[in-house]
């Protein structure tokens, strides 16, 4: 790793990286679908998905069946219908029956996937920002701070505390539940549970700006030990950089200005405009599921974070550091775990 | 359908003298060359707009193109983040206020004078106004697209992402200017159709022998009516916050973003059925025609066009599921969406019997095969679209491809397949026949392209993917539908382009003398000629005259029925009374002119100088276009001396040819007008009053803020009164107009009225109350403004007519003048009114 990928300028190159991550972040289908639920409301919601898909298509094909013979049928048989009778059979008494059964399945469905079901939820407070996701544990303290990414332990219900920095978003992991949006001036609740540990893709549901399409995170059920033990580790202040290259990182970071914006828990940066970046090294995207994360990425995206993500708050560095700083500062945060 | 019955003797004997046919085609002739623009016959003015409509249905079309291709593939990088919102955002703008409204207007305005029996509609310099307004401003404002500038916060621009912070640009308020003031072209419409179907209806079309048709429009422009006014209060409310810091919808100042979406979806809803109905209609009228047989359950039919029209209204929510709105709430509106499914189910089945009732196997013709497109697109969104309504699929479904294709099933189905197939269907009525040939190639293109197109997105959205993104991963199994979709997208272009040369070949604008009825239909477009319409307006008997009587078309063609000539040597049309159709008077219609057309390119000039905030050009065009507005009004509009007094229009009816108060179509008009600045001011009223439930009493005046001074309140009321009273006594003293009690009144009417508006800002702003600090403010002077517009052109009115009774225009018969001002006054002063008693007694009843 000797390239400094950040050096890449044109807009060309910046594309390439985006498709690149894109690559990189398809590891296997059914991570972001209602239809592959994780968790019971997510389950409840394809049931009733399945319910109206196969009730619908008999319908659609019902109804088409009915427009064939009426073209096609002898002139005798088809005038049967002809009259009001199928009109008032058809067009009213059938869809008012139907209709008030799926309106009472479906009010049943409504009320529990909203209705609370624990009175202690593990409460989780996801902040939309234009375009990247502030995640934070009030329950666990101060510090249990991370961004563009949602632990949550399999078997435990959680409330999610839904709110915007900037414009309107909207949360969407939809192997969980539907989605809530997020407005700005007020605070959307949601609850959800994981019942089998896996990694989920969320994204961004509501049109939020120029970099929409790049708002997206992962959700990761875990264990409940395994989230403990995740949790705890990020109310921890980051342990000092173990090799020269790592201090150097760390002194660049300071240099450059990136605490202006940035969070690393233990140290004097503690900014909230960006991202908390105290584990970054740990997270499994950059740039809110943008790019798959490693030092190389680190690098690319601390250097052509305009080319990566136009318009997006970040800037790029790629001008401002030398190469060998832009990937010692690379090689620290990669070190943040 | 017995055609044996006894027919009343024609009104009128045959054969007609000679030179009546000359003198009518005569007073009917269009300006020939470039003078044709001042033309304002629906006989031209209609095909026209249709044309234009499907220009724009074209030019977002290839938007679309644009975006298929982006997504294609995965990771495509054609055009960059920007540019792919602006191209979204003006896709979905341009196709519902640039193609599918104005498109549905069109259609009505060329068929519904010929279909009711009637010569014009009441105002066709307002409809020739309409779409001349329509046509530069829209070709303008989708030209902002080549210079960047075009709206980029998707077609329902929700702030704050569009408020002065996140979006500074241009873009935004090009949105709002541009749409908002083709809404007023919309109105105008609406408020043209709604008139001409209650008064322009032929002697003895009553309501129950209405063509099915009519309804869809009446209803159509009823919604207009009252779901229009929302969307350019939101539009005004949000570009008063762009332009002067009022904080409608900042929550930091007392906002609420929910208020756009409350306000847009309250007219966003209907819109979908504003759409959809007329639509409708045409369905209705193809399908009989095509089985040859009447609409089983024409009354069930018209019952369903008019309670979707009611429900729709009720539906808005189920565009905010996911807001956080309290799921009881949400369970209300979903049994509303439910509902609102069943009037239109029942048209299809209504739609299914009437094929099955046909004599003979139907006939798989052009209009018939985009019909029964049509019933499969649209009966598979119908089916969609109650999943929707399911509140948790709804969480699930919102914001993914899966609404794209839904709303693309819907409207696709739902509009643009009947849409092709009246243009099928009604090209010999209006012109000349299209190709059968071209015309089947175009459907299958087409009907095979839209499935292709959309059918995956149901899927894709399932998939996972958002709508609005301008690219997508690989690797989450999105690969293939994408690409499916961009193909169908390319199959429907190829259809649209075969239409697009079938019209450029065969079509050519204008009515043949001698009108065949193509398809044996049992309605009267297919029985009127050039301009004029029909050459003698017969009684009608029947929902399908052509039907009840074989031979009408001969006596109508022969000049038999009535008012076989112009009565008066200018154009005219009959009015009848609204249920029962019997004939009233023969009104007067506007021919060729050009104060219209300088008023429209005024108005059009106006704001788009607006949008790009060039404050003088703005004030300069505005004036031409107020000028020209005076023109237009003060020439020709009430009767002229010397206009005989009565004529004989055939069968022993003697009418007169001028009538005062509430029989007159400008009557009507003006109240369809008061109900669109009604419903705008319920708008405001509801904005308050939302703001203050978001705010809370302790907040409703905030600190530092303080109520409207109670004493200048009550003299505003009082002279609010006097003013009204003024133009009351100023009628009623009118007489011939030669005296002076009526120009006092007038004149003491103008101050009284400006003192009263005066006390009343006086009154809020001493309050104190200021529009910037928070939305208790905001909300206040919002309500203002509203006002301060309608005193403004009161007080225009006013002077109008002061001018008019100096200039000897006034008095007699002719009031036209004064009946209108003293109604709009009337209204002004109550709605002012309406306004000290909210805004000075609302906040003082809080604990």
């Amino acid at each position: 790793m000797t390239e400094t990928p950040g050096r890449r300028r044109a807009p060309l190159g910046g594309m390439l990286a985006v498709l690149l991550g894109l690559a990189l972040l398809a590891g296997c289908s059914g991570v972001q679908t209602p239809l592959d639920p994780m968790g019971d409301h997510a389950a409840r919601i394809a049931v009733l998905t399945w319910v109206l898909f196969i009730g619908g298509s008999v319908i659609f094909v019902l109804v088409m069946g009915l427009l064939v013979f009426a073209l096609i049928a002898p002139a005798r048989v088809r005038q049967a219908l002809g009259n009001r009778r199928f009109v008032v059979g058809g067009g009213i008494i059938f869809p008012v029956v139907t209709l008030v059964a799926l309106l009472v399945y479906s009010l049943g469905v409504s009320r529990a996937v909203v209705l609370p079901g624990s009175d202690d939820p593990l409460r989780i407070e996801v902040i939309g920002r234009q375009y990247w996701w502030e995640v934070r544990y009030p329950d666990a303290g101060e510090g249990a701070v991370t961004a563009n990414e949602l632990h949550l332990p399999v078997g435990r219900e959680v409330e999610l505390l839904l709110s915007s920095g900037d414009v309107i978003h909207s949360l969407w992991i939809p192997n969980l539940h539907g989605k809530m949006d997020m407005i700005p001036g007020r605070v959307n609740r949601q609850r959800m549970r994981a019942d089998r540990p896996g990694v989920m893709r969320g994204q961004c549901t509501e049109f939020c700006g120029l970099q929409h399409t790049l708002m997206a995170f992962w959700a990761v059920a875990e264990e409940p030990a395994e989230f403990e033990a995740w949790l705890a580790r990020q109310r921890e202040p980051v342990p000092p950089p173990s090799t020269p290259q790592q201090a150097r990182g760390m002194q660049v970071f300071g240099e450059a200005g990136c605490g202006a914006c940035h969070t690393v828990r233990g140290t004097d940066w503690q900014a909230r405009l960006g991202p908390d970046l105290s584990r970054v090294g740990s997270r499994l995207s950059l740039a809110a599921g943008a790019l798959d994360n490693h030092r190389g990425t680190l690098a690319g995206w601390v250097a052509g974070a305009q080319d990566i993500k136009p318009g997006n708050a970040m800037p790029a560095f790629g001008r401002a550091l030398p190469g060998d700083d832009l990937l010692a500062l690379a090689a620290w945060m990669e070190s943040l775990r | 359908m017995d055609t044996q019955a006894p027919r009343p003797d024609l009104p009128n004997p045959l054969p007609r003298p000679a030179g009546e046919l000359e003198l009518l085609q005569q007073v009917w002739r269009q300006p020939k060359g470039w003078r044709a623009i001042s033309e304002v016959n629906n006989g031209l003015v209609g095909p026209l707009f249709v044309a234009t409509a499907l220009l724009f249905f074209m030019l977002a079309g290839v938007l679309a193109l644009i975006i298929r291709a982006q997504l294609a593939f995965p990771g495509l990088t054609l055009v960059d983040a920007g540019t792919y919102n602006q191209l979204f955002t003006m896709h979905g703008t341009v196709m519902m206020f640039l193609f599918a409204v104005p498109a549905v207007e069109a259609v009505a305005i060329t068929l519904l004078p010929a279909l009711l029996g009637s010569r014009e509609l009441p105002f066709p310099r307002l409809g020739a106004y309409a779409f001349l307004i329509y046509l530069i401003g829209g070709l303008c404002f989708y030209c902002s697209i080549f210079f960047g500038i075009a709206p980029d916060g998707g077609w329902f621009m929700y702030p704050p992402l569009t408020g002065k912070a996140y979006s500074p640009g241009v873009n935004t308020d090009m949105y709002l200017l541009g749409i908002g003031f083709i809404e007023i072209s919309a109105i105008a419409g609406a408020i043209e159709l709604i008139v001409g179907i209650l008064r322009c209806r032929g002697p003895g079309m009553t309501l129950g022998r209405m063509p099915i048709y009519a309804w869809a429009i009446l209803v159509f422009a009823g919604m207009v009516i009252f779901a229009f006014p929302a969307v350019i209060i939101a539009s005004t409310l949000l570009e008063l916050e762009r332009a002067f810091d009022w904080p409608f919808f900042l929550p930091e100042r007392g906002g609420d973003p929910m208020l756009w979406q409350h306000l847009f979806w309250f007219f966003g809803h209907p819109e979908v059925y504003v759409i959809f109905l007329p639509a409708a209609g045409m369905v209705s009228m193809i399908v009989p025609a095509m089985a040859g047989a009447r609409l089983v359950g024409h009354s069930m039919v018209v019952v369903a066009l008019v309670g979707t029209g009611f429900i729709s209204f009720g539906l808005w929510v189920h565009h905010m599921y996911t807001t956080g709105i309290p799921p009881l709430s949400l369970s209300f509106f979903a049994a509303a969406g439910f509902a609102v499914s069943i009037p239109s189910g029942l048209q299809v089945f209504a739609w299914i019997a009437t094929f099955a009732s046909a004599r003979q196997r139907i006939q798989f013709t052009t209009p018939a095969l985009f019909i029964l497109g049509f019933l499969f697109i649209f009966t598979l969104g119908g089916l969609t679209g109650v999943m929707v309504s399911v509140t948790p699929f709804d969480w699930q479904a919102h914001d993914t491809y899966f609404i794209v294709a839904h709303l693309h099933y819907v409207l696709v189905g739902g509009m643009v397949f009947p849409l092709f197939s009246a243009i099928y269907y009604w090209a010999p009525a209006v012109g000349q026949q299209l190709s059968e040939r071209l015309g089947k190639i175009a459907f299958w293109l087409m009907f095979l392209g839209t499935n292709l197109t959309f059918f995956p997105m149901h899927i894709s959205g399932f998939m996972g993917m958002p709508r609005r993104i301008y690219t997508y991963p690989g690797g989450f199994g999105l690969e293939l539908w994408n690409l499916l979709s961009s193909i169908g997208a390319a199959m429907f272009a190829a259809g649209v382009a075969v239409v697009l040369v079938d019209a450029v070949l065969h079509f050519r604008f204008g009515r043949q003398d001698k009108q065949e009825n193509t398809w044996n239909a049992g309605t009267m477009e297919w029985i009127a000629g050039p301009n004029y319409g029909m050459r003698s307006l017969p009684l009608v008997q029947d929902r399908y005259p052509l039907w009840h009587d074989p031979d009408l078309k001969r006596q109508v063609e022969a000049g038999g029925h009535y008012l076989p000539f112009a009565a008066t040597g200018r154009r005219e049309s009959l009015i009848c009374s609204p249920a029962e159709a019997t004939p009233q008077y023969v009104a007067f219609v506007a021919g060729p002119g050009w104060s219209h057309v300088v008023a429209a390119a005024g108005t059009a000039a106006f704001f788009l100088a607006l949008a790009g905030s060039f404050v003088i050009p703005a004030a300069a065009a505005g004036v031409v276009a107020l000028v020209a507005f005076i023109t237009w009004v003060w020439n020709g509009t009430d009767v002229e001396p010397g206009t005989p007094e009565r004529v004989d229009i055939g069968g022993g009816i003697v009418l007169p040819t001028h009538a005062t108060g509430p029989i007159t179509t400008s009557w009507w008009a003006m109240v369809c007008t008061m109900l669109v600045s009604g419903t705008a001011y319920a708008c405001l009223i509801g904005t308050y009053l939302f703001l203050w439930l978001v705010n809370g009493d302790g907040m409703w005046p905030p600190p530092g803020q303080g109520l409207p001074v109670v004493e200048w309140g009550l003299a505003a009321f009082a002279l609010y009164g006097a003013a009204a009273l003024s133009l009351v006594v100023a009628s009623a003293t009118l007489g011939d107009g030669r005296g002076w009690t009526h120009r006092i009144a007038l004149l003491a009417g103008l101050a009284l009225l400006a003192a009263g508006f005066a006390a009343d800002g006086w009154a809020l702003w001493q309050g104190p109350i200021r529009p910037t600090l928070h939305a208790y403010g905001a909300s206040a002077w919002g309500l203002f403004v509203w006002q301060a517009t309608h005193v403004a052109i009161a007080l225009l009115m006013g002077g109008y007519t002061l001018a008019r009774s100096l200039a000897g225009k006034l008095g007699g018969q002719r009031r036209l003048s004064i009946d209108n001002t003293r109604l709009f006054w009337l209204y002004t002063a109550g709605q002012g009114a309406v306004g000290l008693v909210l805004l000075h007694g609302f906040p003082r009843l809080l604990p």
